[in-house]
């Protein structure tokens, strides 16, 4: 009964807008199995996780009142007398982290397997630009309950854009809209987070999905190698995507358990006049940074060490972003190539540093 | 020429009063002298001998107001002969008896005083001649406080300076020189263990523990210069400058007439002085640690009341425990408890004024008040249940949950395998 109606609206739009070549590339559209295939799946994560957070952030806005004598106090109505209104904000805010979590192991994943390559550059660059508006997504974010840390936690990240030579100052008072951190960044903040964000996002997703499936799976060196009859592929549709929503599912299941159990503090509302809480320190994802930042000495030969250092951030994340046009020999004496040993020693970076930040 | 003559008597009249108030004013301030050419400090700190407890962060030299200030003699000679000498107005150290009057040489004459403190009061020496220790003193008594017994003669600081002896943390102890020497104090018939006293109670922990400045010290109650026992007429007042509702309602109840007919001692006959220990709820009532029973008997009308007042301080006691148990468990489950915090306080704050209410000894107006706390009580005892109710409802929400996500995870393994079959065939 449901099937036939599906049907009859398939074919309702098939004969007005023509849908065979949608039909033919899901028909037609495989994905490559080897033993590696578990990395196909982090990308699709990554996407749900976003979905979730489309969906409870559009819920959250419902009730949510920006400005420096309502969000907090708007965030503590949705969390106590909102029906849902804590699940919909923890599994917000416990999504949000996941989302950057897989977002990454996505990313390394795509690294490793040298996925990047030709001719998915624009893949990866779109990939590397929608990491980065995740990242300002959680910055942004995180100061939407106008609570304690979240201020204090944006005061030091602000002041850390601030260092830049040259434009650090100014895109320090336009992101704080004046000297300090005030209502006004808050309201900034929100406009950022619901709306500049998503716009610009939204875009880049787009593409980066739209270059995914023009292109198909990336099939990995030993993959490709393969005499023809021993490579092994699925159809996308449906047994790829039946895939792919089981772990959504989990995932989903995973979170509501994390929402429940483990929900996020609201702590106490932002004031300025009070001292730093302390033991204040950025979200996970920007810890390595963080504390790369505060190992560094106050100066390195006649550069303060905070300026180097982020400097060093910008420099590698753009030469990270254009990775697809950097080319380095292949040894073939090498049992791990120089360039997998360089992601490897920054995936080594990046946990002893979040790890070392979260124990000193 | 009269009425010329006349206009000119007035203004030398008004010319010489001001002069004359001028030149007495320097006079006055001619008594202080400048230490700042001060032979008198050079001269005994080289030969090592500067008073025992001399600080040189002392009030006065602070003010660089010199030893001749209060000693005499010419602090600008470096010769001893000169500078002590009787005839520069040398009095070297004060007799005990003449203490009082030394100090007030200064301290009593505002237009001395003014000049350091534009506020301080100068009725210390006034005062010290009411109080008992000035009374014996007057009497020839060697052993009484005078100023420097308190306040130390080298090392005067502010009251409200840390290292002050009056400073409200010391005064227990600066007191206790005299008061706690019991050989001394068997001269006055008095006894020497009112700080062990005072350590113990509720006023002591709180100063001297806690170190809440707000708590009363001994003078608080008994006053500093003009220092008496408080009589029996002004215990209450003297308790009620702090504690104001409580000797409000017990200075209107028939029991503050009976109180003074029998020359009973106020606030005093319940609490003690001081050791003056929490009061518990257990001192109404007819139990074993009651008060009232002290003079009431089974089948009076004060028995009677005082079982009653018992009986509704117990009866909000236990409800407001009840609801402040829940509320801990809200906490701990890390449920919304913001409401019922509040409700907590007010409940708190009814229990805290049905026992300040039980000093109008009046069980009608206690029973309203615990009414009030009590309804409060339940109220949030309600909502504390809601919220843990709302706990197990989410649990076994997710458990509901997590039992349907397996079911299509079921579901869908066997229809990816059920593909995985076909597309093999």
């Amino acid at each position: 009964m449901i099937g036939n109606i599906g049907n009859k609206i398939i074919s309702w739009i098939d004969e007005r807008y023509d849908l065979s070549p949608l039909n033919n590339m899901l028909k037609h559209k495989k994905v490559p199995v080897h033993k590696h295939s578990m990395w196909y799946y982090m990308g699709g994560v990554t996407l749900f996780l976003f979905l979730v957070q489309l969906l409870t952030g559009i819920l959250l806005l419902l009730y949510y009142r920006p400005g420096e004598d309502n969000a907090y106090e708007s965030v503590r109505f949705i969390v106590t007398e909102v029906r849902f209104g804590w699940l919909i904000r923890n599994v917000h805010s416990w999504s949000a982290n996941l989302l950057v979590l897989f977002a990454f192991i996505h990313m390394f994943s795509v690294f490793f397997s040298k996925a990047y390559e030709k001719p998915r550059e624009l893949t990866w660059i779109t990939g590397f630009i929608i990491l980065v508006f995740t990242l300002a997504f959680g910055f942004s974010g995180y100061l939407l309950p106008w609570n304690e840390l979240a201020f204090f936690a944006t005061k030091v990240g602000t002041d850390i854009v601030g260092v830049v030579p040259v434009i650090g100052e100014p895109l320090k008072i336009f992101l704080r809209g004046g000297e300090e951190v005030t209502g006004a960044t808050l309201s900034r903040f929100f406009g950022i987070h619901v709306a500049i964000l998503p716009a610009i996002f939204t875009v880049f997703l787009t593409l980066h999905l739209l270059f995914i499936q023009r292109q198909g799976m990336h099939e990995p060196e030993h993959f490709k190698n393969l005499p023809e009859e021993k490579k092994k592929y699925i159809p996308f549709f449906p047994d790829f995507a039946l895939k792919d929503l089981l772990l959504w599912v989990i995932v989903f299941n995973i979170l509501i358990f994390l929402a429940l159990y483990f929900p996020w503090e609201l702590g106490n509302k932002a004031d300025a006049f009070a001292a730093a809480p302390a033991g204040i320190k950025p979200e996970w994802y920007f810890m390595f940074m963080f504390q790369s930042l505060k190992l560094l000495p106050a100066h390195i030969l006649f550069i303060e060490g905070e300026l180097l250092g982020v400097l060093f951030f910008g420099v590698a994340g753009f030469v990270w972003m254009l990775i697809p046009y950097i080319k380095v020999k292949r040894k073939p004496n090498w049992k791990i190539q120089p360039l997998t040993l360089i992601g490897i020693i920054i995936v080594a970076f990046i946990v002893i540093m979040t790890v070392i930040g979260y124990l000193v | 020429m009269r009425t010329r003559f006349f206009y000119l008597s007035i203004y030398f009249i008004t010319i010489s009063s001001l002069l004359g108030v001028v030149i007495s004013g320097q006079k006055e301030n001619k008594t202080i002298q400048s230490s700042k050419e001060d032979h008198c400090y050079s001269c005994h700190k080289e030969i090592d001998n500067l008073p025992k407890d001399f600080s040189e962060n002392d009030i006065h030299r602070h003010a660089n107001i010199s030893c001749s200030s209060c000693h005499g003699g010419d602090p600008t000679s470096d010769d001893q002969e000169v500078a002590m000498s009787p005839s520069k107005g040398f009095v070297g150290a004060p007799k005990h008896k003449d203490i009082p009057k030394f100090c007030g040489k200064c301290h009593s004459n505002i237009n001395i005083m003014r000049v350091f403190q534009p506020r301080i009061a100068t009725d210390q020496v006034e005062q010290y001649y009411t109080s008992m220790h000035g009374k014996k003193l007057l009497t020839g008594d060697e052993n009484v406080a005078e100023c420097a017994s308190c306040h130390s003669a080298h090392a005067i600081f502010p009251a409200k300076d840390p290292r002050s002896t009056v400073y409200a943390l010391n005064v227990p102890g600066t007191c206790n020189k005299c008061h706690g020497n019991s050989e001394l104090m068997k001269k006055y018939n008095l006894p020497s263990n009112q700080l062990e006293e005072y350590s113990k109670s509720v006023h002591g922990v709180a100063l001297l523990k806690m170190k809440d400045l707000g708590a009363p010290a001994c003078n608080d109650c008994h006053g500093n210069h003009g220092a008496m026992p408080p009589g029996i007429t002004s215990i209450s007042h003297v308790c009620g400058t702090c504690h104001v509702s409580n000797m409000e309602y017990f200075s209107s109840t028939r029991m503050a007439k009976a109180f003074q007919e029998q020359d009973f001692h106020g606030c005093e006959q319940c609490h003690g002085n001081h050791t003056v220990l929490k009061p518990t709820d257990e001192m109404i009532g007819v139990g074993k640690d009651s008060k009232c029973v002290d003079c009431h008997s089974s089948g009076d009308e004060g028995y009677t009341v005082a079982k009653k007042i018992y009986s509704l301080l117990t009866n909000l006691k236990n409800q407001f425990s009840l609801a402040d148990a829940k509320y801990l468990e809200v906490k701990k489950k890390g449920m919304n408890d913001i409401e019922i915090g509040f409700l907590l306080q007010d409940a708190k704050q009814a229990l805290i004024q049905s026992r300040t209410l039980i000093h109008t000894f009046d069980s009608t107006k206690v029973g309203a008040k615990t009414k009030d706390g009590i309804e409060i009580s339940n109220k949030a005892s309600l909502l504390a249940q809601k919220e843990i109710d709302e706990y197990y409802t989410r649990r076994n929400g997710f458990a509901v949950a997590t039992l349907v996500f397996l079911l299509v995870v079921i579901a869908l393994y066997f229809k990816i395998k059920d593909k995985k079959k076909k597309t093999e065939k």
